[in-house]
């Protein structure tokens, strides 16, 4: 366990060189992305200039209408769909990974429905549950729950039957024994699944907002597209690469804390 | 969660023995064709204040016999009854020192975590709790490690905190199923004084389940010996040596040596004789 502060510092100094090579890869990259676009003359390439330039005023001089249009709605349908499917399928890998019956009747139907490609349930979904937040929130939360439901079985079923002994022996209360024994031996192989699912979440917002959306980061892309703005397309894709990879970066930050005892 | 205690009968003229084990019986798979018969009848009674040690050959059904002990586990046949109760699951009275401390421990609870952990759920106050817990780390001599987890001390240091956490419950009757079988030489010799030391001062009951027969004999009062599966008792030894007991004295003396053959005969001939 490290210090924050003082010792971010001396990271820094022990890191050096590693961090060196990762900007100079970085700074290669925009640069050949310079180069060739440069050269192609294409109207959907343009120079990361214009694209930078774009992000700088279409996106942060007037952020206020770009969180209400874009980010505001896409980051609701997202936490939405990815918090009730984690609520929903970590209770439900409890119960299944603790009654081995039970979990020989329903893993093989957890298995089928992974298979199928979420975005397949689209068009039904806008059918049945109109082209509104709802009709995302489901493709969202669908999408996602596999994952995290087959791996909170599978952290739940490998728990060292000595541990629930233990429990026994020391009368623990069954509350407990869920919030104190069984969640946070599972936790490791949960945050793997949130982790999967989390990737699996941007992808299903783009895909449900690329079709009849009105709003957020995926219709932006697609309003910018049938205008004939390159440039505005790829800040948008940019900004969906920041939005992955925050999201992404803000799980391993919970994840970190709450398995600090697995890293001693 | 039950107190797994189903009838109360406590006769204030004779007062029963603490532990009491009567035929019990187990086999396991029955009526398969792999049915295994672990133990063939085990009788035996441990008193207030005892410690009595379990020793017999390996393989004899020592983890077995302490399952059925401790509730973990029903017998086929025969009965088990604590403080004159018969018991159908765990007692809240009695709890069990496992031999792998690394199973049995929790690893992302920190040292005094784990040891109050089995207390939020006995319904006591905040400052009761944190003074069981103190004093339990400190008999094992834990004082100074209490905020680290337990992946960050030896497999000596672990087994204190496991043996802590027990004190801590304060039980009744305190079953230890080989705690110290993998430790090294030194730190077991060291445990197994922190133990009689605490046994001492806090007037514990214990058994103590080993395949070790110095240890058996050094830290006993009783050592009772199991013959091979399915297994017996087959001798009660009562360890007549002066307390408080040193590693090098104690073992130096001839009544150690003397009883420790005995034990260790008695060991062979069961291990050699009841293979049918």
């Amino acid at each position: 366990m490290d210090d924050e502060g003082a010792s971010i510092v001396s990271w820094i100094r022990a890191h050096l060189a590693d961090i060196a090579i990762k900007i100079a890869v970085l700074v290669a990259l925009v640069a050949f992305w310079w180069w060739a676009t440069a050269r192609a003359q294409s109207l959907f390439f343009p120079t990361p200039d214009t694209v930078f330039e774009s992000l700088w005023n279409d996106w942060l001089t007037n952020w206020s209408e770009s969180w209400r249009e874009n980010f505001g709605p896409s980051l609701k349908r997202l936490l939405l769909g990815f918090g009730l499917a984690a609520i929903v399928s970590i209770v439900m890998g409890v119960a299944i990974g603790r009654s081995s019956t039970f979990g020989d009747y329903v893993e093989p139907i957890i298995h089928f429905v992974r298979a199928i490609p979420p975005p397949a349930f689209l068009p039904l979904f806008i059918i049945l549950l109109g082209i509104g937040d709802l009709q995302k929130v489901v493709l969202i939360a669908i999408g996602v729950f596999p994952p995290i439901l087959l791996n909170t079985i599978d952290g739940v079923r490998s728990i060292d039957p000595q541990q629930f002994d233990t429990a026994d022996v020391f009368q623990i209360s069954t509350r407990r024994r869920i919030t104190h024994v069984i969640l946070p031996a599972a936790a490791p192989k949960i945050f793997a699944g949130l982790r999967i699912s989390m990737s699996i979440a941007v992808i299903l917002m783009v895909i449900s907002e690329l079709f009849a959306a009105t709003d957020g980061l995926g219709f932006r892309i697609l309003q910018t597209s049938r205008q004939f703005q390159y440039v505005q397309l790829w800040a948008g894709i940019v900004v969906l690469g920041i939005v992955g990879t925050v999201l992404n970066g803000l799980l391993v930050v919970v994840e970190r804390r709450v398995l600090r005892w697995s890293r001693v | 969660m039950e107190q797994g205690v189903t009838s109360s009968t406590i006769d204030p003229t004779r007062p029963p023995p603490l532990l009491e084990a009567h035929d019990v019986h187990h086999t396991y798979g029955i009526g398969t064709r792999e049915a295994h018969n672990a133990l063939g009848g085990i009788s035996f009674c441990v008193k207030q204040g005892e410690f009595v040690s379990i020793v017999g050959p390996s393989g004899c059904g020592k983890t077995t016999l302490l399952r059925c002990l401790s509730g973990l586990m029903k017998p086929t046949s025969g009965t088990v009854s604590l403080d004159g109760a018969a018991i159908s699951s765990v007692p809240a009275e009695l709890t069990l020192v496992f031999q792998d401390y690394s199973r049995s421990l929790y690893p992302w609870l920190r040292v005094a975590d784990n040891v109050d952990f089995p207390l939020k759920d006995a319904r006591l106050s905040k400052s009761e709790r944190a003074e069981r817990v103190a004093q339990a780390l400190a008999d094992v001599g834990l004082t100074d490690h209490t905020t680290k987890y337990p992946r960050q001390l030896s497999g000596g240091m672990q087994q204190r905190v496991a043996i802590a956490r027990a004190l801590a419950y304060r039980p009744a009757m305190l079953l230890m199923d080989e705690p110290y079988a993998s430790v090294d030489a030194q730190t077991r010799a060291s445990l197994e004084d922190v133990l009689l030391d605490v046994w001492e001062r806090r007037n514990k009951t214990i058994l103590f389940v080993t395949h070790d027969i110095d240890e058996s004999v050094y830290l006993a009062d009783r050592v009772l010996v199991l013959s091979r599966g399915p297994s017996r008792v087959i001798a009660d030894i009562a360890v007549d040596i002066a307390r408080p007991r040193d590693q090098i004295e104690t073992k130096a003396t001839p009544e150690f040596v003397e009883l420790r053959a005995e034990v260790a005969r008695l060991i062979r001939d069961a291990g050699s004789g009841a293979e049918t």
